[in-house]
């Protein structure tokens, strides 16, 4: 189409325009022009992420020291670790209960701001982005007043009404409550706002159609609003898992992977190896072990999009 | 007028002959090291300590003729570490670095040897701790300059007010102002017996049982205490033995006398504890009685810092130094070297020590007695027993004993306060000791 377009508007004459691999043509191409639009993006990618991936899977294969090469050794020694099980088996509960719980809540959510007259929705919508608007670190420092060990702003409420003090980031059940809670706060929002414009995108007429044939509110959810929403609860789901996977901030601020260990995830745990404890090859290793854990998770939830695509 | 031209081997000869020259010209160090110099100092916590430095540095550098730019690099969120780790990699960065305890052990092969600096210094201020020259040396080269800023010692800090009213202890009669200690009694058996008088009186010691700092060292003070070692100085796991199987036991019973939430501490909560008035005791430098002093002046008035409880194998006080680096790499070394033996003089030292409040602690032995750690107050001579002036207690490190890499680890995966931890809450002695003997073991990688 980008060609065509070009040739349409084209004033030069017809045999040199259609010279290929001509650089005035290359140029003139609409293709040529986003490409050369969207270098720098490209450039700023590469050198912000694609080098420090490749750096980081170079560091993996190195010893302790940095001065030899151990291939996969690095691998080889954490599956022998208790603690990576550990954090492995840790990772996945956090990720996967806040990301239900996230398109649970924006779920239900989107369905009430969208139930809310036009005039006063806007308000609401902004009213609850904030969580996810705000930067995380500085909203988990709030949490972390909320949680304090001695000072609990929650505790202190809970005291009024008779309730013995929880042990928010004391105890380990606890503790994975917190900062899984803290997580679904921030991230909800994100589901919910993606969620309330498919929702806007069903036509009205696939629900009157619903009703005529007597369809109850939950087959009306089931049978209209999910199939219609089953590729964007994909996306953001997949895009979800990714964020919760490599979360960082939250924990570290929280309760830094504590107690005894029990709410690291890969990127705390790798801090605390690499940086902290100055053995960078292990912390690379940790951080990198992410990645075939969401590809499969990816492969997952992309080829089912695909699937549904064909269909259509 | 003649017109000699230079061609380009003469030219790359003459080149080549100057870098040899001015790499392998001989440190001297009054000499006017000119050129430029870019520091990287730890970001002092008191107000004003960075500015002690700064005129310092400057002083130095009027003299010398050298062009000086600081950063000031905080410890919170271990941007110390970041820049260190990424400057080390970068093999780019500041000509002189701040690095804490564990650091210049950790890029040893990136350092540039400080013998000449460190043996004057030595050989003008006295020896340096034991704990200076595990953390500082590598076999007989110097990584680093002790640095005064930021080196701390975390003794008890008591309410002198509550130790007596719950404990019947008198920290002053203990530890007077301006005179040796008088601390026989003070055993960790009598410490245990005033935890549970404070405990019951409703303001028991406040220390923590996380994996920061604070809680490290104390614990590995107590483990040094009892002569329990995990990992020796060969590198061999010995974490199973009777020293370790003692402490365990004791740190359980003090366990129980501590705020049920100490587990989740991190190294601000003891201070509030403090400042709070909800305890009798916690283990810091002054830091919190600063705070106080300036939050809360009623408790400030009864703190009180003073000397750890002997074990059976001896006394112990958890020591946290700083040092000053050059890396090997780095553009200005002799200027470098120039300045960090300015920084180390008595004067400067001096200088430092009170724009701290007393908070930073010279590691040099005729450096301890300072007029700022006998005068400063409230109450007159707090801090006096701080510097350990009359070497009543070792100054050591938690896990100190193991060769200083694998020591890091155990420090930074807190194993040690994990171990009292898990045993307090239940775990078996046998599988206790399993578990640190397998996390001992994954801390052997070279």
């Amino acid at each position: 189409m980008a060609d065509v377009a070009v040739e349409r508007n084209s004033a030069a004459p017809v045999p040199k325009v259609r010279k290929r691999g001509g650089l005035r043509t290359a140029l003139k191409r609409k293709s040529t022009a986003a490409f050369l639009m969207t270098l720098p993006l490209i450039l700023l990618i590469s050198l912000l992420v694609i080098y420090p991936a490749f750096y980081s899977l170079h560091l993996a294969t190195l010893n302790k020291s940095m001065q030899r090469f151990v291939g996969l050794g690095n691998f080889q020694f954490l599956f022998t670790r208790e603690t990576f099980w550990l954090v492995v088996q840790q990772s996945c509960i956090f990720a996967i209960t806040a990301v239900i719980f996230k398109a649970l809540i924006g779920f239900v959510v989107a369905h009430f701001v969208h139930n809310i007259p036009a005039k006063g929705q806007r308000k609401w919508r902004g009213m609850l982005l904030v969580p996810w608007v705000i930067p995380p670190a500085m909203s988990t420092l709030a949490w972390l007043w909320l949680f304090d060990p001695s000072y609990s702003a929650f505790n202190y409420l809970l005291a009024g009404v008779g309730v013995d003090r929880i042990p928010w980031t004391g105890e380990t059940g606890w503790a994975r409550f917190s900062v899984i809670l803290v997580n679904i706060w921030v991230g909800a929002p994100f589901f919910m706002i993606m969620y309330l414009a498919s929702l806007k995108s069903v036509p009205d007429q696939l629900y009157e159609a619903a009703a005529i044939d007597g369809a109850n509110w939950w087959q009306r959810i089931w049978y209209v609003t999910l199939p219609m929403m089953r590729n964007i609860i994909a996306i953001t789901t997949l895009f979800s898992l990714i964020v919760t996977f490599a979360n960082f901030d939250i924990v570290r601020i929280l309760t830094a992977g504590g107690p005894l260990d029990r709410t690291h995830i890969f990127a705390t745990w790798a801090f605390r190896i690499g940086i902290e404890g100055g053995d960078i090859p292990l912390g690379a290793s940790v951080s990198l072990f992410m990645i075939p854990i969401l590809a499969i998770a990816a492969v997952f939830i992309l080829r089912d999009i695909n699937k549904r695509g064909n269909e259509a | 007028m003649s017109k000699k031209k230079l061609s380009r081997r003469q030219f790359v000869a003459a080149t080549a002959m100057s870098s040899a020259a001015l790499i392998s010209a001989p440190y001297i160090r009054s000499a006017n090291a000119a050129g430029k110099l870019n520091i990287g100092f730890w970001d002092h916590w008191v107000p004003g300590a960075n500015k002690a430095s700064t005129d310092l540095v400057n002083e130095w550098a009027a003299k010398e003729k050298v062009e000086v730019t600081i950063d000031y690099i905080p410890s919170q969120g271990n941007k110390n570490l970041l820049t260190i780790a990424a400057e080390a990699q970068a093999k780019s960065g500041h000509d002189i670095l701040a690095m804490p305890t564990w650091w210049p052990h950790a890029q040893a092969e990136l350092l540039e040897p400080m013998n000449d600096v460190v043996e004057a210094l030595i050989k003008q201020n006295g020896e340096v701790n034991g704990t200076v020259a595990y953390l500082g040396k590598a076999g007989d080269k110097w990584l680093a300059v002790p640095a005064c800023v930021g080196s701390q010692i975390k003794g008890p800090c008591s309410r002198i007010d509550l130790m007596k009213q719950h404990a019947n202890i008198d920290v002053q009669a203990m530890y007077p102002a301006g005179q040796a200690p008088k601390a026989d009694a003070w055993t960790t058996d009598n410490f245990l017996k005033a935890a549970e008088a404070c405990h019951k009186g409703g303001v028991p010691f406040g220390i923590g049982l996380g994996e920061t700092s604070d809680s490290v060292d104390t614990v590995g003070a107590f483990f040094l205490a009892f002569g329990a070692e995990v990992v020796n100085a060969k590198g061999d796991v010995v974490v199973k033995n009777d020293n370790v199987r003692q402490v365990l036991e004791y740190y359980k019973k003090l366990m129980a006398f501590l705020p049920s939430d100490a587990p989740a501490w991190d190294d601000g909560s003891n201070n509030r504890w403090l400042v709070s008035g909800k305890g009798a005791l916690i283990m810091n430098p002054p830091s919190a009685w600063a705070v106080a002093k300036r939050d809360a002046p009623k408790i400030a008035e009864q703190c009180w810092t003073h000397g750890f409880p002997v074990g059976p194998k001896g006394r112990f006080a958890p020591y946290l130094p700083y040092f000053w680096t050059a890396w090997n790499f780095g553009k200005n070394k002799p200027a470098a070297k120039s300045l960090l033996m300015h920084l180390s003089q008595p004067a400067a030292v001096e200088k430092l020590v009170a724009a701290s409040g007393g908070y930073d602690l010279p590691a040099f032995e005729k450096l301890t007695t300072l007029k700022t750690w006998a005068e400063e107050s409230p109450p007159k001579g707090t801090l006096y027993h701080y510097p350990n002036p009359h070497n009543h207690q070792k100054l050591s490190i938690s896990a100190a004993g193991a060769p200083p890499k694998i020591a890091q680890q155990i420090y930074t995966q807190a194993t040690l306060t994990k171990m009292c931890v898990r045993y307090f809450r239940g775990e078996s002695m046998d599988a206790t000791l399993s578990w640190a003997q397998g996390e001992l073991e994954g801390f052997m990688r070279s």
